[in-house]
């Protein structure tokens, strides 16, 4: 009979290994899936996970994908360390758009080389804010921010909507819910003539930077010591209230900043369909990349494969889009079952219990 | 009713409609967490039921066998979680959200044949001469089978937590599982069962969306019902009666709304339409501002893993 029993301490190689893992039984899934729709397993498989990896605009368009990815899930990630779980990032990412979007639309005409970081500002600004809503009524009141933050994501789709309606319509656009198309000067400047901007290099360097601040930092010490162990933290006088603010302020200035980043590089105005799921997508990326910021680099490019490839299927094997989502629910699903092998062992026992 | 304004009667038969697929989701999810189970996939469960009940509803024209179909979806779905979480000590926060994200997408891959179809017409019972009755006829004779059986189900359950053997044992073991487990009680399997009742009931909800409020099947039709739902039972402090009244004001706050639009208030309506979410952080917040009572009857393990050592 098998039993389940505590390792000492995680094992590092199996953490290592199970995001390895769960991407391959989620490939195994996928070829069941797919037989079960009627395609070609072998190559669905082909075309979304490797395909896209010889193609050099498909490698530039993963890049695209994935930086709204990391860069959320960066955020997330010290939050869900810290036991603090935003799950609006989606509702952030919309604010922060939205506040970059309209210093764009206010300067209209008038740009110089300040008007692209100025836009950063109020888009990390504006995402940092909504996501402080739930963290203020978290502290204050006690709310639920799992919940609180949800909420705010549906609010924050109804205000996208409100605003590109209203006052930040495109006055020569013929009623359609969009704003006008952002001026040269606040559009991200490309990598040669692809269309990868210079978001990436933000992400690699935010990267690199949560990288030094969750193991140099006394604040990555403090949010991996509220998550490993919360009552040694409140005994060593991490203020719990504070980590909260900072969790969900800095989760949701990324969310903010990569929002910003999509209106102003491969978008190029305000429009109702903005939200496309990242927010929740980044979720998954986070945890794929066991919530350390090098982990979530990786994720995040294989997050953006899947997605690249996911296209290409619809298209050449008449996939529905819907498939890419079940795909990585499916993802998660491994995940969080293989995660047990880092901290239990599976024994033998000779007989069943006594 | 439109030229009338709001009309008080349909706007509470209106209200008792919307309030359905919330009652059915939080009753379900009321039980869960009291036996100690904190699921946060209900939107996923829901929605799988709005598909699969919208699906069998439209391929066998009975609505009836839609229900049937959702609920055994949505334990399914459960189920998986409850793997998950009961034998592979998986974290609750974190599969629950997984549930969700695939019960979305996998919703979505179902429901492309049925985009656009009406499904079959859910049969009103009227009870002779009480829903003739002037006013109070049309408030509380009028409904469809399934409206009576969700309210049915929630003094159920009142019933079985309160007052029976097997939901004070699903109960203990929701306030403390090492000491239900030496009582010698099947944590893990009492929980298995109150998380496939949970999602039965969570199927049932959406398959109630799909099938009679709405009725036809769209893409993340439930837009947030299933989180409402899970807001709901934290408002009710986990009493069943008070899932009732929950459902009743977050289906109240729908139908206002809607009816605010119809009747063409100077309000734009993307404003009009974030009341309800809006409303919910309103509820959470005054309910768990007062954080003694609001913990009082909060199950004491929920969330928590059980691993039996001996």
């Amino acid at each position: 009979m098998l039993r389940l029993e505590p390792r000492i301490r995680p094992s590092a190689l199996v953490e290592l290994a199970t995001p390895a893992i769960a991407v391959l039984a989620t490939i195994l899934a996928g070829l069941v899936l797919f037989a079960a729709l009627g395609k070609d397993p072998v190559e669905a498989v082909r075309i979304i996970f490797l395909d896209p990896l010889f193609d050099p605009y498909s490698r530039s368009e993963i890049l695209i994908k994935s930086c709204p990815l990391i860069l959320i899930a960066l955020g997330l990630s010290f939050g869900f360390r810290a036991g603090i779980w935003n799950i609006g990032a989606e509702g952030q990412y919309v604010m922060g758009a939205l506040a970059g979007g309209t210093v764009a639309l206010a300067f209209h005409g008038a740009g110089g080389p300040w008007l692209l970081p100025l836009m950063a500002l109020a888009g990390a600004i504006g995402g940092c804010a909504y996501a402080l809503i739930p963290a203020f009524l978290k502290v204050r009141f006690n709310a639920n921010e799992i919940l609180v933050s949800l909420m705010l994501v549906y609010v924050a789709g109804l205000f996208l909507v409100a605003m590109v309606s209203g006052p930040l319509r495109n006055p020569q656009g013929f009623a359609f819910p969009e704003s006008r198309i952002f001026d040269e000067a606040a559009r991200l400047p490309t990598f040669g003539d692809t269309r990868v901007h210079i978001g990436i290099a933000v992400a690699l360097l935010a990267v690199f930077v949560a990288h030094v601040v969750l193991h140099r930092h006394v604040f990555g010490y403090a949010v991996r010591l509220s998550g490993a162990a919360p009552r040694a933290a409140a005994f060593a006088g991490i203020d719990r209230n504070r980590m909260i603010y900072a969790c969900l302020g800095l989760s949701g200035a990324l969310a903010g900043l990569a929002g910003l980043f999509e209106v102003a590089g491969p978008i190029g105005q305000l429009q109702t369909s903005l939200p496309v799921g990242y927010g929740f997508t980044a979720i998954i990326v986070a945890f794929l990349g066991r919530l350390s910021p090098i982990g979530i680099l990786f994720a995040g490019l294989v997050m953006g494969l899947t997605y690249i490839g996911g296209e290409t299927a619809q298209f050449l094997l008449r996939l529905p889009a819907a498939a890419i989502s079940v795909f990585q629910g499916m993802l998660l699903f491994f995940l969080l079952a293989f995660d047990l092998l880092t901290r239990y062992r599976i024994t033998r026992t000779r007989s069943g219990p006594a | 009713m439109m030229e009338l304004g709001i009309n008080p009667v349909a706007l509470f038969a209106g209200l008792v409609v919307a309030a359905t697929p919330l009652l059915f989701a939080a009753i379900g999810e009321l039980v869960v967490e009291k036996s100690g189970v904190l699921n946060l996939g209900v939107e996923g469960m829901m929605i799988m039921g709005a598909v699969t009940g919208f699906a069998v509803g439209v391929s066998t024209g009975d609505p009836g066998w839609g229900f049937v179909a959702a609920a055994g979806a949505g334990a399914a779905l459960a189920l998986v979680f409850g793997i998950l979480t009961q034998f592979l000590l998986s974290n609750q926060v974190a599969t629950g959200l997984a549930l969700t994200l695939f019960g979305l997408g996998l919703a979505a891959l179902i429901g492309q044949p049925y985009t656009g179809i009406r499904s079959p017409q859910m049969p009103s019972v009227f009870i002779p001469w009480l829903s003739d009755l002037p006013v109070l006829g049309r408030m509380f004779f009028r409904y469809d089978p399934v409206v009576y059986f969700g309210l049915f189900l929630a003094l159920a359950v009142w019933f079985f937590l309160g007052r029976t053997r097997a939901g004070l044992i699903l109960r203990a073991v929701g306030e403390n599982h090492d000491a239900a487990h030496s009582l010698g009680y099947g944590v893990v399997r009492i929980r298995l069962a109150a998380i496939a009742f949970g999602g039965a009931c969570a199927g049932v909800g959406g398959a109630y969306l799909s099938l009679a409020r709405v009725p036809q099947w769209t893409e993340g039709m439930t837009a947030g019902a299933g989180w409402i739902a899970l807001a709901i039972v934290v408002f009710s402090a986990w009493r069943p009666g008070r899932v009732v009244l929950g459902a009743w004001l977050f289906g109240g706050v729908t139908i206002l709304q809607l009816n605010l639009q119809a009747s063409g208030v100077a309000v734009p309506a993307y404003y009009l339409s974030m009341l309800p979410y809006l409303v919910t952080i309103l509820v959470l917040v005054i309910i768990s501002a007062d954080r003694r009572r609001a913990s009082l009857n909060a199950p004491a393990s929920l969330g928590r893993p059980f691993h039996a050592t001996g």
